[in-house]
């Protein structure tokens, strides 16, 4: 990278990039708390059972990547899924088992798994 | 469903992208506007206009001192010196804080973007960031950072063609609190041992290998690239005069929401730990709160409402720390949360000056037998003398604030000490050796469930035939027959 264009350039091509796309089919961003904090009440194995239920499904309008401390620590292991319409779910408390489910449900029956929300809202990113 | 219900109340700007983007891919953090502020700085600003800025944004150092970052800067720019360095302070030592290791795990570049601009500015072309080994995640967040933005060309050589070259490497420390300090740092990293020396001469004169250094918190160096990218008046125009933009807390303690939270400087403790913190756990009523960790202080309910910035806080026997808040309820003694401070200090002092390594130590036994009941009133006054002798007599910062969780408590709550001293009572119930624990005849079924569960037999009673009875004599208040008694019928006194 050699100059503030490049920079600029780069930053354009990521947000492209990231951009949840509705066609062909609408796309998913899943994002695992794996500060310390989630780590601690078990992040990785959620975050694990994310990646391994969305491969062994094929699936390839899921996106699964690891995030910083959101702030609420109490409630990790915390997952924020966001869909293509920008609006976020975050989910607290997850286990492995539930990760599985919430793929079931959330992202290939497109049915949000209400009793585990914590919030939803506009993506802030 | 609440809206993000948890953010309400806060301002979020070094913690923007904490939670949000994924740390180990310098990507999402350009992709939002991440280095673009380093990039304008180098290829269009002086040195001097970069610390002007600076000052102008009116930040302060957020490691707890709150020294102004544009003069401390200034200070360095001005040594004469062909090496120069920018060490980030990632130590963190004090219990029951996790804001910068919470920063350094989630957005990592923002430190690193931080680290370079302040290199710019004093004209340093080398950065250390040093880092508790008990943080394994953010050193590896940080080592893989550094990797990915020296292939990007933003750290190195010749950084956006614009002739200047600054690198960063991590240094682990092993765990020490009083390797937090600065001086005691810059021999940690040095390799020597981790103790404090005189000041002067300060590090920017001559700090790490004796050149010209620049020491600033995580938090602190976090914040640079925001001013830059907001503008100095943005970052002014947050907080309250003389302490400027947000500060990040971490609440721990009897809080409902625990975790991590940034507000604007100035609101109030009340409406950090009732409106954002959810009030107390269990319904329990707030007694204080502990601002400042080791060197800090605690604040009673009367003082909930003054507001949150650096000369408040001082004003009110606390100080405002690196941000850990740790709240305490009506079950918690003072005088045990005092002794509980006093021994992690008693513990970390390096043993260099006598009054830190013997005080201390001295002050805690004090407070230990005022906990037994074995306090006289003398003791008050006696502890009150050392932590002055203490305070005068410290080389560092940890000796010198060592005194003050035992002096805000005594400041107010003197009465809890003389009740353990004068009536050999903890109001709170939490001093073992000053608790009772006895049978409600009235409550009691005889079912000796406690008989059978005490540890040395003292408590005795016929089966059905209420109530049984504990031998105080023989009672070593360890409280496992009130936790069994399936009738809440064990009292503690
Ligand atoms: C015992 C002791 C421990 C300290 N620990 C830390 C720490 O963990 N992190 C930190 O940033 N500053 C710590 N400090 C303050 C540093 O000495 C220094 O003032 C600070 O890093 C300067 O950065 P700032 O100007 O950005 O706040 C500590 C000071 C003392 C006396």
């Amino acid at each position: 990278m050699k100059s503030l264009e490049d920079l600029k350039k780069m930053k354009e091509e990521t947000i492209q990039a990231m951009q949840l796309k509705e066609q062909p089919e609408p796309e998913y961003r899943v994002t695992v708390g794996l500060g310390t904090c989630g780590i601690a009440a078990g992040a990785r194995a959620v975050y694990n059972a994310f990646v391994e239920e969305v491969n062994n499904r094929k699936i390839k309008y899921v996106t699964v990547v690891g995030t910083g401390c959101a702030g609420i620590c109490k409630n990790e292991p915390l997952v924020e899924i966001t869909g293509a319409d920008g609006i976020t779910y975050t989910y607290q408390n997850l286990t492995p088992e539930k990760a599985k489910a919430v793929t079931e449900q959330h992202l290939v029956q497109k049915k949000p798994v209400e009793a585990w929300l914590l919030a939803t809202g506009r993506s802030l990113l | 469903m609440g809206q993000k219900e948890y953010l309400k109340n806060q301002q979020r700007e070094v913690l923007q992208n904490c939670g949000l983007i994924n740390p180990e891919n310098i990507r999402e953090y350009i992709a939002r506007d991440g280095y673009q502020a380093m990039g304008r700085v180098l290829t269009s600003c002086q040195p001097q206009d970069v610390i002007e800025q600076i000052k102008k944004s009116g930040l302060r150092g957020r490691g707890g001192g709150g020294f102004p970052t544009g003069r401390k800067w200034e200070y360095a720019a001005r040594a004469v010196n062909e090496d120069k360095y920018i060490i980030c302070n990632g130590d963190e030592g004090d219990p029951g804080a996790f804001m910068d290791r919470s920063v350094m795990e989630g957005d990592p570049h923002a430190v690193l973007e931080g680290m370079v601009i302040a290199g710019y500015a004093i004209g340093a072309h080398r950065g250390y960031i040093y880092v508790r080994a008990e943080y394994p995640v953010a050193v590896e967040r940080m080592e893989l950072a550094i990797k990915q933005a020296r292939e990007l060309g933003l750290v190195g050589k010749n950084i956006f063609s614009s002739g200047f070259d600054f690198d960063i490497e991590v240094r682990l420390g092993a765990g020490a609190f009083v390797c937090g300090e600065e001086t005691a740092m810059l021999n940690s990293i040095a390799g020597k041992r981790g103790e404090p020396r005189p000041r002067p001469p300060f590090p920017a004169v001559a700090g790490l290998f004796h050149k010209p250094t620049v020491i600033n918190n995580v938090e602190t160096l976090a914040n640079v690239g925001r001013i830059f990218l907001k503008g100095p008046e943005y970052f002014a125009g947050i907080g309250t005069e003389k302490s400027k933009g947000t500060k990040v807390f971490a609440l721990a303690g009897k809080i409902n929401n625990t975790g991590l939270i940034e507000v604007p400087m100035g609101v109030t403790l009340r409406s950090i730990i009732f409106d954002i913190g959810g009030g107390i756990q269990k319904g329990r009523k707030f007694k204080a709160v502990l601002i400042g960790g080791p060197s800090g202080g605690c604040i009673p309910e009367d003082h909930l409402d003054a507001p949150i910035d650096y000369d408040s806080l001082l004003k009110l026997g606390a100080m405002m720390g690196s941000g850990g808040l740790i709240v305490m309820d009506e079950s918690d003694c003072m005088v045990d949360i005092a002794k509980f401070f006093l021994e992690f200090t008693q513990d970390e002092s390096c043993g260099k000056c006598t009054p830190c390594r013997v005080g201390t130590k001295r002050m805690h036994e004090i407070l230990q037998r005022i906990t037994i009941g074995e306090g006289k009133e003398e003791d008050i006054s006696l502890l009150k003398r050392l932590a002055e002798d203490i305070r005068k007599s410290s080389l560092c910062g940890l000796g010198q604030t060592a005194p003050n969780p035992v002096l805000s408590t005594l400041r107010f709550f003197e009465e809890e000490y003389l009740a353990h001293i004068r009536d050999k009572h903890c109001p709170a119930g939490v001093c073992s050796r000053l608790v009772r624990f006895e049978i409600i005849p009235e409550k009691c079924t005889a079912c000796s469930i406690c008989a059978r569960i005490c540890p040395v037999e003292a408590i005795s009673g016929e089966p059905k035939k209420p109530p049984y009875f504990i031998h105080q004599g023989i009672c070593i208040k360890c409280g496992a027959c009130q936790a069994k008694c399936p009738f809440s019928a064990i009292a503690k006194i």
